[in-house]
């Protein structure tokens, strides 16, 4: 609990930050940030493996694709010039945020053991993983054997978006 | 184009990072079973490490040479994956059912636990091969509209 509150501050902080700041590269720099302190919320949650992949994906790899692209084009294009925001925004939006905040009451308590995502198939995992695959982490038996073929296709979306960068990128170059 | 970096302190503390960044993403990988971690971060691990290695040294340098042959393997990854899945649909199971992966003297559990491993090199040579592969799509220029003193130089 001590650590929550000022996790969300400097969460909050940082997204209004890489929203509001003039220059793109800095605002890449704070969204690295951004995706740090959201590792360190998935690790209090208890979500290692997320945790993991946001720390090394968000703040590692997407940072230095944005920054390899901020570097690739001219430096007058990494300034935003911002429009005046409409006057529809500074009601529409706290309207929405109020609609959400309204439906996230809804929502099952966190670790619910009652809840429908703990209750289907989840249980049944955790308690044949070891038994069945000999893996104890569940997570990974869950990905790579019990739902290996989303895992499969996933991979082939990765694959894809490699294909995709370099047919649309790599024009006259090796 | 991506110019070697000319800093010495850079260089001399890129070749103690790198191969620790690399055996960092080995043990990512093959310790993925028993704590946090598996293919995809040890593929992104191994992938920085290669992309920190051509940011330094540059895509020339002796250095980079992995680099040049990990990119010649785009899609064996892939391979791996469905390739261990059809190695299953052979034996006379299911598509990626490791429990039917045709191994002598091992049973089930054990079976379905080399998959696992199998399955997770694939991925991890699949998003290191993809991360490199748009790292240099990125970097590359086209030609025109480069203005000098544009350029990356070391990142």
């Amino acid at each position: 609990m001590t650590f929550e509150i000022p996790l969300l501050v400097v969460l909050v902080m940082t997204a209004a930050g890489a929203i509001l700041v003039k220059d793109l590269v800095s605002a890449v720099f704070i969204l690295g940030s951004y995706s740090f302190s959201l590792a360190l919320v998935w690790s209090l949650l208890g979500a290692v493996d997320v945790a993991f992949v946001e720390a090394v994906v968000g703040a590692g790899l997407a940072t230095v694709f944005f920054l390899l692209m901020l570097f690739g084009i001219s430096p007058k294009d990494t300034r935003i010039r911002r429009p005046p925001v409409p006057r529809a925004a500074y009601v529409g939006l706290p309207l929405l945020a109020v609609l959400l905040l309204y439906g996230a009451h809804d929502l099952p308590r966190f670790g619910d053991p009652d809840s429908p995502p703990s209750t289907h198939v989840s249980a049944v995992y955790l308690e044949r993983s070891l038994e069945d695959t000999h893996t104890p982490n569940v997570v990974t038996s869950v990905l790579m054997d019990y739902r290996s073929f989303d895992t499969l296709i996933e991979t082939v979306v990765i694959f894809t978006s490699g294909i995709a960068c370099a047919l649309l990128l790599r024009r006259g170059t090796t | 184009m991506i110019h070697p970096h000319d800093s010495i302190i850079v260089i001399a503390l890129g070749r103690v990072v790198i191969p620790l960044t690399q055996l960092f993403g080995l043990y990512v990988i093959f310790f993925g079973q028993h704590g946090p971690g598996g293919g995809f971060v040890g593929g992104v691990i191994l992938a920085t490490s290669m992309i920190l290695s051509i940011l330094i040294f540059g895509m020339d340098a002796p250095e980079s040479k992995l680099v040049h042959k990990v990119l010649h393997g785009d899609g064996v990854g892939l391979l791996i994956f469905a390739g261990v899945g059809g190695l299953c649909l052979i034996a006379g199971g299911q598509f990626l059912n490791y429990a039917s992966f045709d191994v002598a003297g091992l049973e089930p559990a054990a079976r379905r636990y080399l998959g696992i491993q199998l399955t997770q090199i694939g991925v991890a040579a699949d998003v290191a091969v993809t991360g490199i592969s748009i790292a240099l799509s990125l970097s590359s220029k086209n030609g025109e509209n480069v203005e000098k003193g544009n350029e990356v130089s070391g990142g």
